[in-house]
């Protein structure tokens, strides 16, 4: 499991906007670097990010290479019910990781 | 610093490799086109900030906003972001729509030299706006070696 | 020499001097200052908590960094400000990082990593963050003077094709662009430091090493004691500054 950082407000008013960051520890082989034979690294990226507010889509993003090594991404939501925010990364080499936080509502 | 200059610093530096393809403003229209379908694009209501003047072209912060209320009936659908002398022009495709509540979205980019990016918002009524900005990039002094 | 005549004056004159010295971080421009001073942007903090899971971890039955230290937060609390310290064993001061390499292999009997492996620099990451914030204060150890005075020479002398000392850039040319960068001071305030040219996290030792490169001179090998020398020389012109540990720079 890759480590990763996700901050979001301990908890927030209904209807408020809060913002959420996501950092990923990444190499995100961009496929364009050689090693030190001179053989080209393959590619390896993180290619599409999902949020899920209770199971419903609120964020996406598809990612390419030019998207840095240690992808973070920061996005906002409208608070609603208490729910469960399911983040889930999937890339090159069947790279899969999925990581669920509370978001607490007032 | 001259381009021929920078070449022979990546090769003498070792591990990285002249790309042997690079994105060229057509390729970069094209894909704007891509996204597009060729609908018209209007400047403006769109901010893509970056710093104009980059220390590193490795890991560079940006921050992508739309003017929009994000309403059910007005909101921003997707935002896309190109540039044009990475070897892939396409950066990253971020989906919204009205529970995102603030069309902002923050990453970090990497950037091969200086050259000009675009976002795209495209919008719930299939409008669509545009922001370019055009970057240096500079080279860290003193690397492996 | 700029360090030397400020430390002259708050002798001579007993009161403050407007202290010149200036964090790296000062150089950097705005995104990338926020990028370091918020710790759920940082993206040293990945290696943080990677050296947190190690700081507890048994390996193979023996004790953990915890089980001695206990939580390192308060045990390592000052305790990046004073290094480098001298080493009576091996007679010559050592690193922050070479000192936990010790204690691994030493009290965990723990197989030696190579310099820069991941987990020697979350190590180094997690125990330098206990003294974020807390003045540099070296070891004041006189068994470390001769060394120290060797790095100070060192510091100060032409090396390289380019035939230039440290003082040349990092004292007389500190704000002046080279290339498209500009030149800092060279404090060593964040180490390790998730170096963006490196994409990743690395030790003084390896920016030394680069700079070294810069001016076209052999690079020191690492753990040496002439690179050791100069970070002992490199914490005394950085006294009182503050550790900003783990930093983020070009």
């Amino acid at each position: 499991m890759a480590r990763v950082l996700i901050t979001l407000p301990r908890s927030a008013r209904l209807g408020e906007v809060v913002e959420i960051r996501t950092l990923l520890s990444h190499p995100m082989e961009s496929g364009q670097r050689t090693d030190a034979e001179g053989r080209l690294i393959p590619r390896d990226i993180v290619r599409q990010f999902s949020c899920r507010y209770d199971g419903e889509l609120v964020f996406s993003a598809r990612l390419d290479t030019p998207i840095a090594v240690n992808p973070y991404i920061a996005f906002f939501t409208v608070a609603q019910a208490t729910g469960t925010l399911v983040f889930a990364w999937e890339g090159d080499n069947g790279f899969r990781q999925t990581e669920s936080r509370t978001l607490t509502v007032a | 610093m001259s381009v021929q200059r920078r070449h022979v610093l990546i090769a003498a530096a070792g591990t990285l490799a002249l790309p042997t393809a690079r994105a060229t403003p057509e390729a970069m229209a094209a894909a704007v086109r891509e996204f597009t379908g060729g609908a018209p694009v209007r400047d403006g209501g769109v901010l893509f900030d970056i710093a104009p003047l980059v220390e590193n072209g490795n890991t560079v912060p940006i921050t992508v906003s739309v003017d929009s209320p994000m309403t059910a009936a007005d909101h921003v659908k997707e935002i896309g972001l190109f540039n044009e002398m990475n070897p892939q022009t396409l950066i990253a495709i971020f989906g919204l729509g009205p529970r995102a509540g603030r069309a902002s979205v923050s990453t970090r980019i990497r950037l091969s030299t200086s050259q000009k990016l675009v976002a795209i918002a495209k919008m719930s009524d299939g409008s669509l706006r545009r922001h370019q900005v055009e970057v240096l990039v500079t080279i860290a002094a003193c690397t492996e070696g | 020499m700029m360090q030397r005549f400020v430390g002259l004056l708050l002798v001579i004159a007993g009161t403050a001097v407007a202290d010149e010295r200036r964090s790296g971080f000062d150089f950097m421009s705005p995104p990338l200052q926020a990028m370091q001073r918020d710790d759920t942007q940082n993206p040293a903090m990945l290696a943080v908590q990677d050296g947190a899971a190690l700081w507890a971890q048994r390996p193979d039955g023996a004790k953990s960094c915890a089980d001695c230290h206990g939580d390192a937060a308060r045990s390592m609390r000052g305790v990046a400000a004073r290094y480098p310290r001298f080493d009576a064993a091996g007679g010559r001061p050592v690193d922050l990082s070479m000192r936990i390499e010790q204690c691994r292999v030493q009290q965990q009997n723990a197989s030696p990593l190579p310099n820069e492996h991941p987990d020697r620099l979350a190590l180094e990451a997690h125990v330098a963050l206990a003294s974020r914030g807390l003045p540099i204060a070296p070891d004041p150890d006189p068994r470390l003077a001769p060394f120290r005075g060797r790095g100070e020479a060192l510091f100060n002398r032409r090396i390289g094709q380019l035939d230039l000392a440290c003082s040349h850039c990092h004292d007389q040319r500190a704000g002046a662009r080279l290339g498209g960068s500009t030149i800092p001071q060279g404090h060593a305030t964040g180490y390790p430091v998730y170096r963006l040219e490196w994409q990743g996290l690395g030790s003084l030792q390896r920016r030394l090493r680069n700079c070294m490169s810069g001016v076209r001179a052999e690079p020191m090998p690492f753990d040496s004691t002439g690179i050791v020398e100069l970070e002992l020389f490199l914490a005394r012109r950085a006294t009182g500054m503050t550790v900003d540990a783990p930093a983020v720079r070009p």
